[in-house]
């Protein structure tokens, strides 16, 4: 008897390989050394793999260009630009998080390298997702990001809340988990399949005389989705886990979960269900109106800075799911460059909040922002331009992020629904004003200035280049997005 | 063709000011680099001005054009190009952040400041030169952002509350002017079967219906009628111009107002032609309601500053008059009143300005008897004040002539009711005059020390200016007419051409 090996395309999996190697090497190393490990070279080994992820990511594109798209591993992955490209997003935001994460792991005394060893692997799990080209396989990666993120929640052992958001977190996010994989099952009851391409195949050739079951698993797919996106109303976990998590992490989970979600999302909505878009998409249409007005709404009332700034992710969370409600290639592009252009920013963002919040990162409230523009003038400047790309001032990236959904859902005759998401937006636009107008304001004490070390400032720094200059020129990365659009969707 | 560099310099040299001003940060050093900036801005527009050439064969008027893709999927992309409209506009905004920031200095955080007030002139600048309908829609909404701050940080009492204000107003106005211009776009991809292009010469040529026309007129309009600002949508303006820092109010009123008349002349009458005829008379009514409604409160108003928002609200009525009265000579009294008015304006707002710093009070009635104490105050005053009433040989008389003279010509019944409105300026202004300068003055207004000699200096160029262009207004009627003519003619092929 033979065992049939699958052919597997080593190329389009070496992201993966590097990012669990790196989290393997570190492992072993810091075990095998007497002493303790230095937090330095952990960073470094971490920085160094999400290099090499991007360079992998450049020869992959110009594979791609050559070769076209391709599935590897028996079709359990599909190596296509849309992959690479949000593979890239994901090593550029490890890149970054790994940066902030290293400065408050050394201004916590937190000591050892598994911060970046579970970071990696989650990582690496979030590649799986923007891989994936079976819902086992989602799932599978879904898993890995999950669980690693479910630590690093907890990581900060000093903090009651930190353990309470992981609970929080791992007891909804089990929830979620049971209820994408029964949703996969049903949905391999009603098709025979659980690959993406099969299932497409399948709906497309046959005509469902009883489609119950599929809805049902289509629906419990998709709430799994909604879940890790948080679009309300699967949102409840997001502040109480943002507010209660490492700020760091929370950066993390802003950029890189998004990603990951939001591209095996497009997948099994678009490719797999494609041909069931009438039924969903009435459903997305209120997900969305939902989650843009609500996530905009609540951050109003806010005064804590990170649960704000969870809401604020929330309402982002609803222009990126307008893309995909329109279903079609700018929408999807849209959806793309949304999450790739949003990623630095927040990731940015919460490299200061993590700065501000000081040892014991508890300073977040709006209180200690008062006057942080005045004391430090660079700081606040580079907030205010975060803040502003998050709102969508003309001239930042954030503008063409919802310039990009709203076209697309104008395109598909959604608007309506671009009119919501833009009251939506002059809604945010009052929560994002009154914070950046927090910072210049006197400030009765003499609060003390805020330590911005190294790694933390190139982060900063990072994040406001990519704003204003692809504020400005914001060409290659549509391109980027519209190019890898093309060749996944019909 | 002259080269684009110019224009890119024009948006460019402000940011430069900026950064410096922000590098500089001390708070004299941050001033002196931000003036610089504003004046070699100034003088490079008066050269650009000078070199402008309105005969540039197969480019209409426009001159200094240039476009460069900048992203094709978004239909993004670098367009500039100047025709005689924008070039008055430019020397404007050139013209309002040099005087706004020679004259209404701001001590407080003095960096910060000048680094907004000059991103706020780049963003100006770029909606004057911009020549894609995308491109004007960013910068247009930029303003809003140095606009906000500036309003927030350094105005009155009740300054958080006006700077919202001003923010969702003008806000919402532009989500109409997004969604309209979205479906421009589209409609001219589906007809050309092309890539997205918002190029201001593209979008003319989009065949639309009669009411889809109409309907994106209406769309644009209300974005600008609500900058202009126009009635009724005008409510924000008394309240933001009364709250904001003088060198905000005179941004806003001298410059950004401008931006929704401009906006409205290229954008809304110059793209949509085909609706003119079904609006006409609905922006004719509203514009002669502004001229009404803003003379009368600003007779009954009891602040200078809010008396001045309401005559610029007045102002504002007879320039959308002539804009929609589809007359040439109108027009051109228009685009001139733009910029006298914009002139007239800074006077204005200097003026309250300083009297608040010396008094601590923009009431009427506190303030009273200064022509006594400070006559020289009081006779520049005067000179804006009749320039503002439309007296014959200052320069607002003869741009409110035109726009009465082309107007009549077209829809008699209309100027006929707006001529109403220049004797209700006379009568609020001299009004206001009387109570602010004459009579006897009490124990403190009669301390108020006269101008000093920097406010000489600023105020008496303005001041010359007023009277220079009443004089002799030739040289800029010149550049604007080939303009303005090409426009009427396009949209008025009926040929109402007066």
């Amino acid at each position: 008897m033979t065992v049939l090996v699958p052919s597997i395309h080593y190329l389009a999996l070496l992201p993966i390989f590097i990012f669990f190697g790196a989290a393997l090497v570190l492992m072993v190393a810091s075990a095998l050394s007497a002493k303790s490990f230095s937090l330095r070279l952990a960073t470094s080994t971490t920085v160094l793999a999400s290099v090499a992820v991007l360079v992998v990511n450049v020869a992959q594109w110009s594979y791609v260009a050559h070769h076209g798209a391709t599935t590897t591993i028996a079709h359990a992955l599909v190596f296509d630009d849309f992959s690479v490209v949000a593979t890239a997003v994901i090593a550029a935001s490890m890149l970054l998080s790994a940066l902030v994460g290293h400065d408050w792991a050394l201004r916590e005394r937190v000591v050892g390298v598994d911060y970046h060893v579970l970071a990696l692997a989650a990582s690496a799990g979030a590649m799986v997702m923007v891989q994936a080209n079976d819902l086992i396989v989602i799932f599978l990666g879904l898993e890995m990001l999950s669980l690693g993120l479910y630590v690093l929640v907890a990581f900060d052992r000093h903090r009651a809340a930190s353990s309470e958001a992981a609970l929080k977190y791992f007891l909804l996010g089990g929830f979620a988990s049971a209820i994408f994989i029964y949703g996969a099952a049903l949905v391999y009851g009603a098709t025979g399949s659980t690959n993406v391409s099969s299932i497409a195949y399948f709906l497309g050739q046959n005509v469902l005389l009883r489609p119950g079951l599929l809805y049902a698993g289509g629906a419990l797919l998709l709430i799994g989705f909604a879940f890790k996106v948080a679009a309300v109303p699967f949102h409840a976990w997001s502040p109480d886990v943002y507010q209660g998590a490492p700020t760091p992490v929370t950066g993390f989970m802003a950029s890189i979960v998004k990603v990951g979600a939001f591209a095996a999302l497009i997948r099994v909505l678009l490719s797999a269900l494609g041909t069931q878009m009438d039924t969903w998409r009435p459903i997305l249409w209120v997900l969305v109106a939902l989650t843009s007005l609500l996530g905009a709404s609540v951050a109003l009332v806010q005064r804590d800075v990170k649960r704000l700034l969870a809401y604020s992710s929330i309402n982002q969370a609803g222009f990126m799911l307008l893309g995909v409600w329109s279903a079609n290639v700018r929408g999807v592009a849209g959806t793309l460059f949304y999450v790739m252009t949003y990623a630095p920013v927040v990731i940015a963002t919460f490299a200061i909040v993590t700065v501000v919040g000081g040892v014991g990162d508890e300073h977040h409230a709006l209180e200690h922002y008062r006057g942080l523009a005045r004391r430090q003038p660079w700081l606040g400047a580079a907030l205010t331009v975060l803040l502003l790309s998050q709102l969508g001032a003309p001239l930042t990236v954030g503008f063409y992020a919802k310039y990009s959904v709203l076209v697309a859902a104008l395109d598909a005759g959604g608007g309506a629904l671009a009119l919501i998401a833009l009251l939506s937006a002059a809604i945010a636009a009052y929560f994002y004003l009154r914070f950046a107008l927090t910072l210049y304001e006197e400030s009765d004490d003499d609060a003390s200035h805020v330590a911005v070390p190294r790694a933390s400032a190139v982060v900063i720094t990072i994040g406001v280049i990519f704003t204003v200059l692809f504020g400005l020129w914001p060409g290659p990365l549509a391109t980027w997005a519209q190019h890898a659009t093309l060749l996944f969707l019909p | 063709m002259h080269s684009s560099w110019w224009l890119s310099a024009l948006l460019v040299v402000p940011l430069l000011g900026a950064a410096g001003a922000l590098l500089v940060r001390r708070t004299g050093r941050a001033y002196v680099v931000a003036l610089t900036s504003a004046g070699v801005e100034l003088v490079l527009s008066i050269v650009v001005a000078s070199m402008y050439n309105p005969h540039v064969p197969g480019m209409g008027t426009f001159d200094f054009a240039t476009r460069h893709v900048l992203s094709a999927p978004f239909g993004l992309a670098y367009d500039v190009s100047l025709d005689g409209i924008s070039l008055l506009m430019v020397v404007l905004t050139a013209l309002v952040v040099f005087v706004a920031l020679a004259g209404a200095r701001e001590r407080r955080r003095e960096a910060s400041f000048v680094t907004w007030m000059l991103l706020l002139t780049s963003a100006t600048m770029g909606s004057f030169l911009a020549h894609d309908l995308l491109e004007f829609f960013i910068f247009f909404e930029f303003t809003l952002v140095p606009c906000y701050f500036i309003i927030a940080q350094w105005g009155g009492a009740e300054r958080a509350r006006a700077a919202l204000k001003f923010f969702v107003y003008t806000f919402t106005g532009s989500a109409f002017l997004f969604a309209g211009l979205l479906y421009l776009g589209f409609e001219h991809q589906h007809q050309s079967g092309g890539a997205l292009t918002f190029a201001y010469g593209a979008l003319a040529g989009t065949t639309l219906t009669h009411s889809a026309s109409v309907w994106l007129f209406v769309a644009f309009a209300v974005a600008f009628a609500v900058k202009a600002p126009l009635w009724p949508l005008h409510t924000w303006s008394p309240l933001t111009y009364a709250e904001a820092p003088t060198a905000g109010s005179i941004e806003l009123s001298a410059l950004l107002a401008k931006l929704g008349t401009y906006g409205m002349i290229r954008f809304a009458v110059g793209l949509f032609p085909g609706a003119l005829a079904s609006v006409r008379p609905v922006v004719l009514t509203l514009a002669v309601i502004s001229i009404l409604y803003g003379s009368l409160v600003a007779c009954a108003t009891p602040d200078l500053k809010r008396l001045i928002a309401y005559s610029s609200l007045a102002q504002m009525g007879f320039i959308m008059l002539g804009v929609m009265a589809g007359s040439k000579i109108a027009l051109v009294g228009a685009v001139l009143l733009m910029f006298n008015h914009g002139v007239i304006t800074i006077g204005f707002f200097l003026i309250i300005g300083f009297l608040e710093q010396r008094r601590g009070t923009f009431t009427i009635r506190d303030l009273r008897g200064l022509q006594g104490p400070a006559p020289v105050m009081a006779a520049l005053f005067t000179v804006v004040m009749l320039a503002s009433i439309g007296l014959p040989g200052l320069s607002g008389f003869i741009s409110e002539y035109f726009i009465l003279i082309g107007a009549f010509a077209t829809h008699a019944w209309w100027a006929a009711v707006a001529t109403l409105g220049v004797a209700g300026s006379a009568a609020y202004l001299l009004w206001a005059y009387q109570r602010v300068f004459h009579g006897s003055s009490d124990e403190t207004n009669a301390q108020v020390p006269d101008a000093t000699n920097r406010e000489r200096w600023v105020l008496v160029p303005v001041v010359v200016l007023v009277v220079a262009l009443g004089v002799f207004p030739r040289p800029i009627i010149d550049r604007i007419t080939p303009s303005v003519t090409q426009l009427v003619a396009h949209v008025e092929p009926a040929g109402l051409l007066k």
